[in-house]
């Protein structure tokens, strides 16, 4: 469990290295995969072949196209053959056409394909793996999964496999040709083959290694960018303007250095490459020219390794894209991999049913919890009591003292290490996680909008709902009114890319949807925090034809906010020190009746009598 | 309630139910990509960015024409070699020679290349970051009322997106320049060769043009829809996760999957379509060659059998085509780039242009320690849009190391007073006067320095919180930023930390709570040691355990200063040396809190409402007053 964890870690931070071994599994599983589309798949194999005939029969024919010429010029002979000839090469010149298009389009399909379903998974997985998968992994480790490394493994197979294929035959039968034709010039017109590859394998991993440090660089160029426009009012009260240039300056030029380092390695290398090739050429034109001139082989001969050659050259300067595909699908597709075998933690049981709500009861039977990795250390212990439909419990306590720990145990976020929490009896681990999420509905102090309308961010959990219920919740939430006074009311699109809300308002949009769900548990985490006194008197008599119904549980921090419940349990360190209704608990004089008091009478003496007295 | 858009999509999930209000991932609010393919006044500005790097850009075409001169000989040695030094009874000498050239040209060639991409490479990035630079400074000077209407990521894509596509077009022009040389070059040279074989072979090279410039606005099309659908389904997936808690918290998981399905399965077609319009030009390319090779073959053969050329030059032709599809490609291409670049370069010089309201004037002085910390409003009266003041004619002094609480209802200036003070924007009229002297007299460097300020929202920066203590104050020891720490009450969480004051602040200190964000953005303004202090105290409810060591801090950071406080809460008021009562934008009344009790207007009308904070009072029982105000 905790090597899993840390693997994870490790895994998805970008200067995490994967091992050969997971390396060597990935290419394999995305092999397989590739081949789950046979028919384009193996297409693409076909015509890779063809086109390199095609690709090898070009230079044979021009050889003999010049040789033909020469010998009808020298014997008078007939032009016939010649025509021939031409003709020839044209249908040659259209088949190669048709068949690259053919290996391309296919290899390329198979690519799109195996996106298609990793892509879904991928989606699946994310959206069922637990709170804690999510805590400690970041989001733009994740992004990075889903996007960069998908697209590794997308490449894999047109980029890599096909490739291999293509310069495995163009070289092998090529070289063939040529040495079996000349032995020496065929090694002289291949000499530059190990050297280019060698240059351009070294370049592309130099490349990708030096993307992945530049990656990183632009990306703190960036924050400092964008904190500096966010924090723009900082910025100009402290009159900052110069240390933020220094800042810009200092990230932008070790981005700017590394990306010269970059432009030098590719053009050093590619530069050697062409002149590698030249050098071959040259002896190939040097000893080949002797040879036509001690009547040793013909010019169509010479002009047949020349254009061999031009051919060659292009594939043989990319085999680096080639070796770079392979080392970049192992890491991405170990990443990727690593992510969908993930196991999901929080799921169904085997054979759960869903639960089923009779008489709404919440109970909660000595529960504690640890967050993984802290030890021993509980985050809540010893929890128990027990809420029946209609009642309101509210839960108060210092900052740490466990309050959200709790409430996120109930449905399900997170598990209970000990104990059990059940609904009508029914334990919440033995019943589908589907029909608990419905039953028991929480609403954040931070609430996530999505990037679309207000209606549907209402609507999120009952798509299907009526305009008239929308209305009817945002209502309550005391939402209604800010809705219509907007340009486009319910269809102004709100998120990160929409509208921005307030503080308050994003929660009032966020008790609106809740209520929407119609849960048999509610549950409001301090999630009134950012909105006024005044509104949230009225959300709170609003909200009292919702409480009758069903089990309402309140985390606040301002007493006002839950003082009117039938149980107000107060934390501390994980456990229940205090418990009873409002008059019962000040009576007690203890550590409800010290933070009522601190509200009440917020004057500069009480903080130093509470000072004193902590 | 949301009346149906004309050329809204049909709901694919239309089944008669009602209407699905579901959707993952949401539309990009998409710009114009391509601009017009010039535009001389996008151009004339991009290439004052150019001209320091002139004398790179003329090594660099310099180098470039080098190379395609090399490039374009290549074939013609090769013809001279077949020529002349191979027939039976020629000079060795003379085949040893043209290779003895050959090496000469491969040479040149390899510096030229070098030379060429080398330079042109690190213009391009060096032009990038002058750029993006240039726009930063500028953005640090622009009126605060651009930057609260503009969104920030709105802002980044100009940063980057623009500017890389300008950096794209730059390193391209270059190259551009290159293959129109070779294009013109190699017909050159075959007509110089024969140039009745040139004029058969060429005749491909109009149906190529054509082919391919009806191929590229289908093929663009098709691109972009593919880029389009790639950048919504990424957009879904980001979503998914940013907001994953909120999906399994409302049992979305199931919906959603089946919805992105959708996004996924109609990026696949879109690539796919992509994936066949690129691959298309493949044969109509080699067919084309394959025309041109047979016309060489079949023509040039016969010319060579009539003794008209000479092998050589047959073979040269043959070389020559391999060769001439390329620039075609590359130039086609290019006018992409183009257009691309002049909408980016469009997007550029707004930025650019943006209007710096607030500027130092030329004759500005330095406010210095030995002017005081007072802060006067005279007759003030200030309006984001002038035809509508926030403030209307509000006068009112803070002596030297006074503190004086700005309190009232929503609305009432209080926030727009305190960015008056610091010169965030510049008053219609009357005067903003610190330490004595007009704000718009003196630097705002020195205005910075004289003023120290705590926003409502701590706003905290990724670093260590350490960095963020100093901040900018660079003469602070870090003897002082503990010391600082200590003072606010923060040293004792950030001593726990796991890295004590080096501990990194992740995601602007989202690994903090907001009253210890609190906490340092108070140390923070401690150590910049200003002797005034402008402070918008936080309405968010904090726990009263954390607001307790706030107030405590705050008063240890008012001691010794003058203090301007927008305040919230009744502690904060109390303990002011006097009270500022703004109401819709006009002073109503001032004077301490005994004083304003006495006089039963709305600060004690307020009070007596018993509130904890002035901005929990339901709007109601203050807008009667507002007629008062008015």
């Amino acid at each position: 469990m905790t090597t899993q964890t840390e693997l994870s870690d490790r895994m998805f931070r970008r200067t995490g290295g994967v091992d050969r071994q997971q390396g060597l599994g990935a290419i394999t599983r995305i092999t397989k995969m590739a081949f789950r589309y046979p028919g384009r798949a193996i297409l693409a194999m076909v015509a890779t072949i063809a086109a390199v005939a095609m690709q090898l029969s070009i230079p044979v024919l021009l050889g003999r196209a010049v040789d033909l010429t020469q010998a009808i010029a020298a014997e008078a002979a007939d032009p016939g053959p010649l025509i021939t000839v031409a003709l020839t090469l044209l249908g040659v010149s259209v088949l190669r056409g048709l068949f690259t298009l053919a290996q391309n389009y296919s290899a390329e399909s198979v690519g799109h394909a195996l996106a298609r379903d990793l892509r879904g998974a991928i989606y699946d997985k994310i959206q069922r793996l637990p709170f804690s998968f999510h805590d400690r992994t970041h989001s733009g480790d994740l992004i990075t999964v889903g996007m960069l490394d998908l697209e590794g493994v997308r490449m894999y197979f047109s980029t890599a496999l096909v490739r291999t294929v293509l310069l495995a035959l163009l070289i092998g039968f090529g070289a063939w040709q040529l040495i079996s034709t000349d032995p020496l010039m065929g090694v002289l017109a291949l000499s530059f083959v190990p050297f280019a590859a060698w240059r351009s394998s070294v370049m592309q991993l130099t490349l990708r290694r030096t993307w992945l440090v530049l990656q990183e660089k632009l990306g703190v160029l960036s924050q400092v960018m964008e904190e500096n426009l966010a924090g723009i009012r900082v910025v100009r009260a402290f009159a900052a303007a110069n240390h933020e240039m220094d800042k810009f300056d200092r990230a932008s030029k070790m981005a700017l250095d590394l990306s010269h380092e970059r432009v030098d390695v590719r053009v050093k290398s590619t530069s050697a490459m062409t002149l590698a090739f030249f050098t071959a050429m040259g002896l190939v034109l040097l000893v080949g020219g002797r040879r036509v001139a001690a009547g040793e082989i013909t010019v169509g001969t010479l002009a047949e390794f020349l254009t061999f050659m031009t051919i060659l050259q292009m594939p043989v300067r990319q085999l680096g894209l080639m070796v770079n595909a392979y080392a970049r699908a192992s890491t991405c597709g170990a990443r990727l991999f690593l992510l969908l075998d993930m196991p999901v933690e929080i799921d169904d049981a085997p054979d759960a049913k869903p639960l089923e709500i009779t008489e709404g009861t919440l109970k909660l039977e000595n529960v504690g919890f640890a967050y993984p990795g802290t030890g021993e250390q509980k985050a809540v212990a010893g929890i128990g009591f027990e809420a029946r439909r209609g009642e309101t419990i509210g839960i108060v306590g210092p900052p740490g003292s466990g309050k959200t720990t709790l409430m996120h145990l109930i449905p399900r976020y997170y598990d209970a290490s000990d104990g059990a929490i059940s609904i009508d009896g029914q334990d919440i681990r033995e019943v589908t996680l589907s029909s608990v999420r419905q039953a028991v509905a929480v609403v954040q102090q931070d609430s996530f909008l999505f990037t679309t309308s207000i209606e549907n961010n209402i609507a999120y959990a009952h798509p299907r709902t009526d305009a008239r219920r929308i209305r009817g919740v945002s209502e309550s939430a005391q939402l209604h009114d800010y809705v219509l006074g907007l340009p486009r009311q319910y269809s102004t699109i709100v998120g990160e890319r929409g509208v921005s809300l307030s503080g308050g308002q994003r929660q009032r949009l966020s008790i609106a949807r809740t209520l929407m769900m119609e849960p048999a548990v509610l549950i409001f985490d301090d999630s009134t925090a950012a909105i006024d006194a005044g509104t949230e008197s009225r959300i709170r008599a609003a909200l009292r034809k919702y409480a009758s119904s069903r089990v309402t549980l309140i985390v606040a921090h301002r007493l006002a906010s839950l003082m009117h419940a039938d149980r107000i349990v107060f934390l501390e360190n994980g456990r229940i020190v205090e418990q009873g209704n409002h008059e019962e608990l000040l009576a007690l004089g203890g550590r409800y009746k010290a933070l009522h008091d601190l509200q009440m009478r917020p004057d500069g003496d009480v903080l130093d009598e509470m000072e004193d007295a902590r | 309630m949301s009346p149906t858009r004309a050329g809204e999509p049909r709901d694919p999930h239309d089944d008669g139910r009602p209407r699905l209000r579901a959707v993952v991932g949401s539309d990009r609010i998409e710009e114009e990509i391509f601009g017009r393919a010039f535009d001389g006044k996008v151009v004339r500005r991009i290439w004052a960015f150019v001209e320091p790097y002139r004398r790179q850009v003329m090594i660099a075409v310099a180098a470039v024409i080098t190379f395609t001169l090399a490039q374009l000989t290549i074939p013609l040695l090769i013809r001279y070699a077949i020529d002349h030094g191979m027939a039976p009874d020629a000079d060795p000498r003379i085949l040893s020679g043209i290779v003895a050239i050959f090496a000469v040209v491969i040479a040149v060639n390899y510096v030229a290349s070098r030379v060429q991409e080398g330079v042109t490479g690190r213009m391009a990035e060096n032009v990038l970051f002058d750029i993006r630079r240039k726009m930063f400074a500028h953005l640090q000077r622009v009126s605060l009322s651009f930057m609260d209407k503009t969104e920030v990521g709105r802002l980044m894509s100009r940063l980057q997106g623009d500017v890389n596509s300008m950096q794209e077009f730059l390193e391209t022009s270059v190259l551009s320049v290159g293959d129109v040389m070779l294009l013109v070059g190699i017909v050159g040279v075959m007509l110089w060769l024969d140039w009745q074989l040139a004029l058969l072979v060429l005749a491909v090279m109009p149906i190529l043009f054509g082919v391919r410039v009806l191929w590229i606005a289908k093929a663009r099309a098709a691109f972009m829809a593919a880029h389009e659908a790639n950048s919504i389904t990424n957009g879904a997936l980001a979503e998914a996760i940013h907001g994953v808690r909120a999906v399994q918290a409302m049992d979305r998981a199931a919906l959603n999957a089946e919805l992105y399905g959708e996004l996924v399965d109609r990026n696949y077609e879109a690539h796919l379509r992509a994936s066949r319009l690129a691959q298309i030009m493949v044969p109509i390319v080699d067919s084309l060659t394959g025309i041109a090779m047979a016309v060489v073959v079949v023509a040039g053969g016969q010319m060579v059998v009539s003794g008209r050329i000479d092998v050589g030059v047959m073979v040269a032709f043959l070389f020559y085509i391999q060769r001439f599809f390329d620039p075609i490609r590359s130039l086609t291409m290019q006018y992409s780039v183009m257009q691309r670049a002049m909408a980016s370069g469009h997007r550029l010089t707004e930025v650019l242009d943006v209007e710096v309201s607030v500027e130092d004037a030329p004759d500005a002085v330095p406010l210095g320690p030995d002017d005081d910390g007072s802060v006067e409003f005279r007759d003030v009266t200030f309006g984001y849009n002038p035809k509508h003041p926030v403030l209307k004619d509000v006068s009112f002094k803070v002596n030297s190391g006074e503190t004086v609480a700005l309190v009232g209802p929503t609305g009432s200036g209080k926030s727009s007073s305190m960015a008056l003070v610091h010169r965030f924007y510049d008053v219609q009229d009357g005067a903003v006067l610190v330490g004595g002297k007009d704000v718009r007299t003196v630097t705002q460097e020195s205005l910075g320095r004289h003023i120290a300020m705590v926003l409502q929202e701590p706003y905290l920066f990724t670093g260590t919180v350490m960095e963020n203590i100093r901040y900018s104050s660079h003469w602070a020891s870090d003897e002082e930023v503990v010391e600082a720490a200590k003072a606010v009450g923060a040293h004792s969480f950030i001593e726990v930390l796991p890295q004590g004051y080096e501990t990194m602040l992740e995601e602007r200190g989202g690994n903090l709570s907001l009253g210890q964000r609190q906490l340092l953005s108070f140390a923070r303004a401690l150590v910049a040691d200003a002797k005034i202090l402008v402070l918008d105290e936080a309405t968010a409810n904090i726990d009263s355990y954390t607001e307790m060591l706030i107030q405590k801090a705050l008063r240890r950071l008012l001691e010794g200063r003058t203090g301007l406080v927008i305040a919230h809460r009744l502690a904060t008021i109390r303990n002011a040396d006097r009270i500022v009562v703004l109401q819709q934008g006009r002073l109503i009344e001032e004077g301490n809190h005994d004083a304003l009790i006495a006089k039963n207007g709305l600060y004690s009308k307020l009070y007596n409402l018993n509130y904890a904070s002035f901005d929990d009072i339901p709007e109601e029982l203050t807008e009667a007053d507002r007629e008062v105000a008015t």
